[in-house]
C-alpha cells in the first residue's frame, strides 16, 4: 500500500491497541482500585491536606459542579493575573513584556478552558515562566476537569439509585497525577530523544549558512509538546505550533504526537466499557466515532493528496498534492489525518497551516469541531457524546414504543429540555458569534482598511471567522490563521464564547447524569431498547449528523463549499 | 372487534365531521390557543410578518422583496400550513367527540324514581341526580346514571354500551354490582346508589381526553414537545444568523425567503400532528371500549413489564368442565353416572350445570328427573360438599378428595388406592378431581378440567416479544394451576390466591423497578388496582374497583389489557415516527432553499442544486408547498397510529428508521420535485 495511506492507517490502528489497555488503566483509577502507580498517594493526599478537602467525600452532581466552576475561577484569576504582570515577574531571559488586558483576557479563557486559542505567538508573547507555570501547569489541570467531569457521568451511569457521583477533586488530580503525567513524561521522552529541545536559557543568537544572524527561540519545549498533545490542548509553545522542527522534529515524534491526540478519548471510551461493565455499548460509541472519524479524515486526505486546482490551472504539476502551507517532512496525508484529528478531538494543535487547506478539508475540520463528538476532548469528547446518547435514546425510545430509558433509567422531560439546551448553545455561539463579525464587516464602509481582520475576503475570509468561532465554541483552539484575531473584539467575542462552550456542556450532562443516577431502575425487558445494538448506533450516527450538518449547512455552504466550487476544475 | 360500534365506526370520516373541524380549524387560529403549540406558533408569528411585508410591498413595491405575487403565494402557503395543522387536531377532536357522543346518546336524560328519606317516591330527571341518590329502576326501565345496586337482582341490557346482545345479571352485595347510565333493566327491580356526580362520569373523563383545549398532555408528549421547542430555537438560529451571512456575501436575502427556510426547518409536521396523534390514542382506546381516566395512563400501559391476569374468563373459557366420569369400586359406570348427575340437580355452580350436560350425553332420560322427589344437599363452607338424599335413601356426596376420603373413612370404609391413583392423574394433568361418594362408600371420581381459550397461546406469546411477563392469578391448586400456566404458555402464577397476593406479587415487582398491570372487578381487588401502575377494572365491577383503576373496560373483557398495551405503544411510536420524518424532509428542503437563496451572487452554488428546480423562486415555493402539503397527507397516519408489530425493540427500531427515516429522506426530493415541475408547467413562477 501507498506509504501516505499506509501511515494514517497504522497510526490510527496503534492508537486503538495502545488504548485498549489504557482504557482498562483508567477505569481503575476511577474505581479507585489498586494500579501500579499507587506510590503517588502520598504525593496526592499532601495536596489534598493543603487544600483542606476530603477526597473521599461523597457529591452529589450540585456539589460536584460547585467544586468544579470554583477551581477552575480560581485557575482562572491565577492565569490572568500572571499574564497581565509578566514582565515584572523572573524566568523572563528575553524580556517579553506584558499582556494586553483583552488579550490577557483571551489567553487565561482559553488555558482554562483547554481551548488554547492563541491570540499571541509562544517565542515572543510568553516568558518561560508563562509557560510552565500558567500554560504547561493549566493544560493539565484543564484536561484533569474534562476527564474528571467525564468520570462523575461514568459513576452515575452505573450507580443504580442515588445521588453519589464521586468526588470531583479527587478524581480530577488523580486524573493528572495517574493518566496525564506518566503518559506525559513518556510522551515528552521520545521527544526530547528526537531532539525536541528542553532548557531555560533564552533565545540563541545563530549564524546561518547564509551568513545572516538570526535568534532561534527555545525553552522547555518537550513537557509542553507533550501535554499539549495527550490533554486535548493544543497550545504550542511556538507560534507555528507541531509544525515547528522544535516541536515536531521528524516522522516519529509526528506519529507519536499524531497518536497522542487521540489516545486518552478513545481510552475514555473503552475506560467506559470496563467502568460499567458494558464493553459492548462502548464498541457501538467508538463504531460511531471512528465511522464519522474515517468520513472527515479520509474526505481531507483526497482532497490534500489532489492538490490546488487553482495552481494545476496554472500549468503547474503537483505530485505531492497540495504543499502550500505545509511541512516537507510530513506531507499532505499525515498533515490532513491531524488535520482531522486535531479539530474532531478539541486538540487544536496544528502540523500545516490550516488556511492553505483545501476548501473541503477546512469543510471537514470545521465539521470536526461543530459535531464535537468523534473522540472529542478527553472527558469532554464522551460528555457531547452523552448528549447525543440521550437525544438518540430518546428519538428510538418512542420508536419502539417505549417510555425511552438509558440502562434503565428513564429519560423524560428534564433530561430533554437540558439535552437539547446543551445541544443548541454550541450552534448559538458558534453561528451568532459568527453573525455578529459579518455584521460588523458587512455594515463597515470600508472594512479592509478599517476592520483589518480579513486579507482574503470573499468565501474565504468567511471561512476563517467561521473557524475562529467555531475553534473557539468547541474548546479546540486551533485557528485558520488567515485571520488577523488580536483585536479587542476578537479577544473578547472569542473568549465569551469559549468559556460558554466550555462549561454548559459540562454543566448539562453531569446534571442529567445526575438525575439519572438518582431515578428508578427498571429491569430491561425484550421491549427494552439495548444501546449497544448496531441499529441505535445507526440512529446515534443520524442525530450527530443531523444536529451538526442541518444547523451549521447554510454556513458552510457561504464559506468552504462556495469556495470549492469557485475552484473547481 | 365488529362489537365495537362498527356502525359508527364507518361514519368516522363523514362530510359532517370535516366540515366541523374546517370550522374549527378557523377558531383555533386565536393566538392565545395557539401559543399552546410554540412550533405552529412560531409560523402564525411568520405569517403575520409576511401579512405586513404584503401590505407593504403594495403600497410601495421594493424588488428586493422579490416581488409582491411571490410574497403573497409565500404568506398564503405559511396560512395555509397552520389551517392545516389545526385542521389536524380539529379532525381528530371531532372524530372523538363523534365516538363519545355514540355512548353519550346513552345517556340522554331519562326519568328515575328517586327514593326520598321518608320512602316516598319522587320522580325527577336523571340530570338532576345527585352523587349519593337512592333511586328505583323497574323492568324496562332505563338506568339513568351510573351506580351501584344495593338492593335485588335484575338482568340487564347493556348492549348499548358494549354492544353485546346476551343480558347480563347484575346484584347487590357481589362484585356484579356496577350498573351504567343508559344500560337497560330486563326484569325485576332494583334500588340503586348513584355513585357519580352529573359530569363526572367515566365518560365525562374520557370526553375531556379528546378534547384539545382540555387535554393534559402525557410525560412523553410533554418531553417531545421540549425537544420539538428546542429544534424550532436552533433553527431560528439558524436562520436570523443567515441574514448578516448573506450581507456579508453580498446576497441579501428577502424576507419571504427567509421566513420560508425558517417554517420548512422547523419540525412543522410533527409539530402540526402532536396534538392530533395523542387524541387519536385516546379514540382508539374509546373505540376499544375502554375509558381511560387519564392520558398517562395509556401512555403507561404500552411501558407495562408485568401483566397480572385472572385464570377465569381470560385463560380459560369460564369455568371449568366435567369431562369425564371414573366409576369404582363395583360400580356400574351407568349408573354412577347417573348419581352424579342426581347429585348436581340442583347445583346452580357451572361445574354442576356442566356435569348434568355431559351425563345428559349419554343418558338424556336425566332432563325428566322429577327434582321435587330428591332432597337437596347444598354446599355450605362447613361441610364442604354438595349431593343429594333419594328418595330410597341413597346418599350421594361429592366434593373435593380430601372432604370425601375423610367421609369415607369415617364411616368405616376404606378408600381405594385406584381413587387415589386416579384423583392425582387427573390433577397433575392439569383438571380438578371431584370425589364421589354413595352411603359412605367410595363410588368414583369426576374430572373437572379447564377449557383453555383458543389462540390465547400466541396472544402470550406476542406479548412476551413485546416484553410483557404475564402472570395468571388462579384460586386452584398449585399443580393445577402450573399444568393450565404451562398449557397456556404464561410465565408465571399465582396459585390458591388470596386477594392480598395480587398485591403482595404487584409489590415485589414494582420493588424491583417494574411496571404493573391488571384487571379486577371486585371490591377486593381494588387495593391492588389502586397499587398497579395500569388497573383496569370492569365495568360490571363493584364502584370501589372503578374508583380504584385508572381505566374501565365497558365489555368486561379480561383480555383487553393486550390491546390498551398495544394502544399505548402505538401511541409513543407514531410519534417518534412522525418527529424522525419531520426532521429527515430538512435534509431535501435544504438542497432546495439554500442554492436558491445564494445562487444568483455565487454561481458555483448552483451544483448544490441536485434536483436541477427551474428557478430560485420556484424552489423555495416547492419546498414551502411540500412542507405545508405533508401536513394533511399524514393525518390519516396520525389518527391510525403506526402499525405496531411485537417483532423485539431493535427490529422495530430497524424498520421504522428504514421506512420513516430513510423515507423521510427521499420522499421530500421526489416531491419537491413534482411540485416545481408542476408549478412551471401552470406557469406560476
Amino acid at each position: 500500500m501507498n506509504t501516505e495511506i499506509l501511515s494514517p492507517v497504522l497510526i490510527i490502528v496503534v492508537t486503538f491497541i495502545i488504548a485498549v489497555p489504557l482504557g482498562k488503566y483508567i477505569a481503575k483509577v476511577f474505581k479507585g482500585e489498586k494500579t501500579f502507580l499507587d506510590f503517588f498517594a502520598p504525593l496526592e493526599n499532601f495536596i489534598f491536606r493543603i487544600a483542606g478537602t476530603d477526597p473521599q467525600k461523597e457529591m452529589d452532581w450540585k456539589e460536584n459542579i460547585k467544586a468544579l466552576l470554583t477551581i477552575n475561577f480560581l485557575w482562572f484569576l491565577w492565569a490572568i493575573v500572571i499574564l497581565a504582570f509578566q514582565n515584572l515577574l523572573f524566568m523572563n531571559p528575553d524580556n517579553i513584556i506584558a499582556m494586553e488586558p483583552t488579550q490577557a483576557f483571551n489567553t487565561a479563557v482559553s488555558f482554562m478552558t483547554n481551548t488554547n486559542l492563541q491570540h499571541y505567538s509562544g517565542e515572543t508573547g510568553a516568558s518561560y515562566l508563562i509557560q510552565l507555570i500558567v500554560f504547561c501547569f493549566l493544560q493539565f489541570v484543564s484536561a484533569g476537569t474534562g476527564i474528571a467531569a467525564a468520570a462523575l457521568v461514568f459513576k452515575a451511569l452505573s450507580n443504580r439509585s442515588g445521588s453519589n457521583l464521586g468526588n470531583f477533586y479527587n478524581l480530577m488530580l488523580k486524573s493528572c497525577t495517574r493518566i496525564l503525567l506518566p503518559l506525559a513524561v513518556i510522551v515528552a521522552l521520545i521527544l526530547i530523544f528526537n531532539g525536541t529541545p528542553v532548557t531555560f536559557q533564552g533565545a540563541e543568537q545563530v549564524i546561518t549558512l547564509q551568513g545572516d544572524t538570526v535568534s532561534v527561540a527555545r525553552g522547555p519545549v518537550a513537557p509542553m509538546v507533550a501535554i499539549k498533545q495527550l490533554g486535548t490542548n493544543g497550545g504550542g509553545f511556538f507560534g507555528p505550533n507541531s509544525a515547528h522542527p522544535f516541536e515536531n522534529p521528524n516522522y516519529i515524534t509526528n506519529f507519536t504526537e499524531l497518536a497522542s491526540i487521540l489516545i486518552i478519548p478513545v481510552a475514555m471510551i473503552f475506560a467506559l466499557g470496563y467502568y460499567l461493565n458494558r464493553r459492548k455499548f462502548s464498541v457501538m460509541i467508538l463504531s460511531v466515532m471512528l465511522l464519522g472519524f474515517i468520513c472527515l479524515a479520509a474526505s481531507s486526505i483526497y482532497f490534500e493528496m489532489n492538490g490546488n486546482p487553482e495552481i494545476e490551472k496554472l500549468g503547474i504539476s503537483q505530485p505531492l498534492g497540495n504543499m502550500e502551507g505545509k511541512e516537507v517532512r510530513f506531507g499532505p496525508s499525515l498533515s490532513a489525518l491531524w488535520g482531522i484529528a486535531t479539530t474532531s478531538t478539541s486538540n487544536g494543535s496544528v502540523n500545516s497551516m490550516h488556511d492553505s487547506s483545501t476548501p473541503i478539508s477546512n469543510l471537514m475540520q470545521m465539521l470536526g469541531m461543530q459535531l464535537n463528538a468523534f473522540f472529542g476532548g478527553v472527558g469532554v469528547g464522551f460528555i457531547n457524546m452523552f448528549v447525543f446518547i440521550i437525544l438518540a435514546v430518546f428519538i428510538s425510545g418512542l420508536m419502539v414504543g417505549r417510555t425511552p430509558e438509558l440502562f434503565g433509567k428513564k429519560i423524560e422531560a428534564k433530561e430533554i429540555k437540558i439535552a437539547i439546551i446543551v445541544a443548541l448553545i454550541h450552534p448559538l455561539i458558534i453561528l451568532s458569534g459568527t453573525a455578529l463579525a459579518s455584521h460588523i464587516w458587512a455594515a463597515s464602509a470600508d472594512p479592509a482598511v478599517s476592520l483589518k481582520w480579513l486579507n482574503n475576503p470573499s468565501f474565504h475570509g468567511f471561512s476563517e471567522m467561521l473557524y475562529e468561532f467555531t475553534s473557539s465554541g468547541a474548546n479546540n483552539g486551533s485557528g485558520m490563521e488567515g485571520l488577523s484575531d488580536n483585536t479587542p473584539f476578537w479577544n473578547i467575542a472569542a473568549g465569551i464564547v469559549m468559556l460558554v462552550g466550555r462549561f454548559i456542556p459540562i454543566i448539562g450532562p453531569v446534571a442529567i447524569a445526575g438525575f439519572i443516577s438518582a431515578k428508578k431502575f427498571t429491569p430491561e425487558s425484550a421491549g427494552s431498547l439495548k444501546p449497544d445494538s448496531v441499529i441505535f448506533g445507526v440512529v446515534l450516527f443520524s442525530v450527530i449528523l443531523i444536529l451538526g450538518a442541518l444547523l451549521f449547512f447554510p454556513g458552510l455552504a457561504l464559506g468552504p463549499v462556495s469556495e470549492y466550487f469557485s475552484i473547481m476544475k | 372487534m365488529s362489537k365495537h360500534f362498527s356502525n359508527t365506526g364507518s361514519k368516522l370520516l363523514s362530510a359532517d365531521l370535516i366540515l366541523t373541524a374546517l370550522k374549527e380549524a378557523f377558531v383555533k387560529l386565536n393566538p392565545a390557543v395557539m401559543v399552546r403549540n410554540p412550533v405552529m406558533f412560531t409560523v402564525e408569528v411568520g405569517t403575520v410578518i409576511m401579512i405586513a411585508l404584503c401590505i407593504i410591498l403594495a403600497v410601495s413595491p421594493d424588488e428586493s422583496q422579490g416581488g409582491l405575487f411571490y410574497n403573497l403565494l409565500i404568506t398564503i402557503i405559511l396560512f395555509l400550513t397552520i389551517l392545516f395543522a389545526n385542521f389536524a387536531e380539529s379532525i381528530a377532536e371531532a372524530r372523538g367527540k363523534a365516538q363519545a357522543e355514540s355512548l353519550r346518546k346513552t345517556r340522554q336524560d331519562t326519568p328515575a324514581n328517586l327514593i326520598l328519606k321518608d320512602g316516598s317516591i319522587s320522580k325527577i330527571m336523571s340530570s338532576e341526580l345527585k352523587k349519593g341518590d337512592v333511586i328505583l329502576i323497574s323492568e324496562g326501565e332505563i338506568i339513568p346514571s351510573d351506580g351501584e345496586i344495593i338492593k335485588g337482582i335484575a338482568t340487564i341490557d347493556e348492549s348499548a354500551i358494549t354492544g353485546e346482545s346476551a343480558p347480563v345479571i347484575r346484584e347487590a352485595g357481589g362484585d356484579r354490582s356496577g350498573v351504567t347510565g343508559g344500560t337497560k333493566v330486563l326484569s325485576d327491580r332494583i334500588k340503586v346508589l348513584i355513585s357519580i356526580e352529573k359530569g363526572e362520569s367515566f365518560l365525562d373523563k374520557m370526553i375531556m381526553l379528546v378534547e384539545g383545549a382540555s387535554r393534559q398532555k402525557t410525560p412523553n408528549e410533554i418531553a417531545l414537545s421540549i425537544l420539538l421547542s428546542g429544534f424550532t430555537i436552533m433553527f431560528l438560529i439558524v436562520t436570523v444568523t443567515l441574514e448578516p451571512f448573506g450581507r456579508y456575501s453580498e446576497t441579501p436575502i428577502a424576507l419571504a425567503s427567509l421566513i420560508a427556510l425558517f417554517v420548512c426547518l422547523i419540525p412543522t409536521t410533527i409539530g402540526g400532528l402532536l396534538s392530533a396523534i395523542g387524541i387519536a390514542g385516546m379514540d382508539r382506546a374509546l373505540k376499544a371500549n375502554v375509558i381511560a381516566k387519564s392520558g398517562k395512563a395509556v401512555e403507561t400501559a404500552g411501558d407495562i413489564d408485568t401483566l397480572l391476569l385472572d385464570k377465569t374468563g381470560t385463560i380459560t373459557i369460564g369455568n371449568r368442565k366435567a369431562t369425564k366420569f371414573y366409576a369404582l369400586n363395583g360400580f356400574d359406570e351407568k349408573v354412577f353416572t347417573n348419581y352424579c348427575a342426581l347429585s348436581s340437580m340442583s347445583d346452580e355452580t357451572p361445574e354442576g350445570k356442566s356435569i348434568i350436560e355431559l351425563a345428559g350425553k349419554t343418558q338424556p332420560e336425566i332432563y325428566k328427573t322429577r327434582t321435587e322427589d330428591l332432597k337437596i344437599f347444598k354446599f355450605t363452607a362447613q361441610t364442604r360438599m354438595s349431593g343429594v338424599d333419594m328418595k330410597d335413601g341413597t346418599q350421594v356426596r361429592k366434593g373435593a378428595f380430601d372432604v370425601i376420603s375423610k367421609l369415607i373413612s369415617d364411616n368405616g370404609e376404606p378408600v381405594p388406592d385406584t381413587m387415589v391413583s386416579i384423583v392425582k392423574n387427573i390433577a397433575e394433568d392439569g383438571g380438578t378431581p371431584l370425589a364421589v361418594a354413595v352411603n359412605g362408600k367410595a363410588a368414583g371420581v369426576i374430572q373437572l378440567e379447564d377449557i383453555i381459550k383458543t389462540g390465547i397461546q400466541e396472544r402470550f406469546k406476542r406479548l412476551r416479544k413485546m416484553g410483557v411477563k404475564t402472570v395468571m392469578v388462579t384460586g386452584d391448586n398449585p399443580l393445577t394451576a402450573k399444568f393450565i400456566a404451562n398449557a397456556a404458555g404464561v410465565d408465571d402464577y399465582i396459585a390458591e390466591a388470596k386477594p392480598e397476593d395480587k398485591m403482595n406479587y404487584i409489590i415485589k415487582e414494582q420493588q424491583s423497578g417494574k411496571l404493573v398491570a391488571m384487571m379486577g372487578d371486585g371490591t377486593n381487588d381494588a387495593p391492588a388496582l389502586a397499587q398497579a401502575d395500569v388497573g383496569v377494572s370492569m365495568n360490571s365491577g363493584t364502584q370501589a374497583a372503578k374508583d380504584a383503576g385508572n381505566m374501565v373496560d365497558l365489555d368486561n373483557d379480561p383480555t383487553k389489557l393486550i390491546e390498551v398495551v398495544e394502544i399505548g405503544k402505538q401511541l409513543l411510536i407514531t410519534r417518534g415516527a412522525v418527529t424522525t420524518f419531520s426532521i429527515a424532509n430538512d435534509v431535501a428542503k435544504y438542497f432546495a432553499i439554500v442554492p436558491a437563496l445564494f445562487v444568483l451572487s455565487i454561481p458555483g452554488l448552483q451544483l448544490l442544486n441536485i434536483m436541477n428546480l427551474s428557478s430560485p423562486q420556484s424552489a423555495i415555493l416547492s419546498a414551502v408547498i411540500f412542507n405545508a402539503l405533508i401536513i394533511p397527507m399524514l393525518i390519516p397516519l396520525a389518527l391510525k397510529g403506526v402499525a405496531y408489530k411485537p417483532v423485539g425493540a431493535e427490529k422495530l427500531l430497524a424498520r421504522n428508521i428504514f421506512i420513516y427515516g430513510l423515507g423521510g429522506i427521499i420522499v421530500p426530493f421526489i416531491a419537491i420535485k413534482l411540485i416545481d415541475i408542476i408549478l412551471t408547467l401552470l406557469g406560476v413562477i
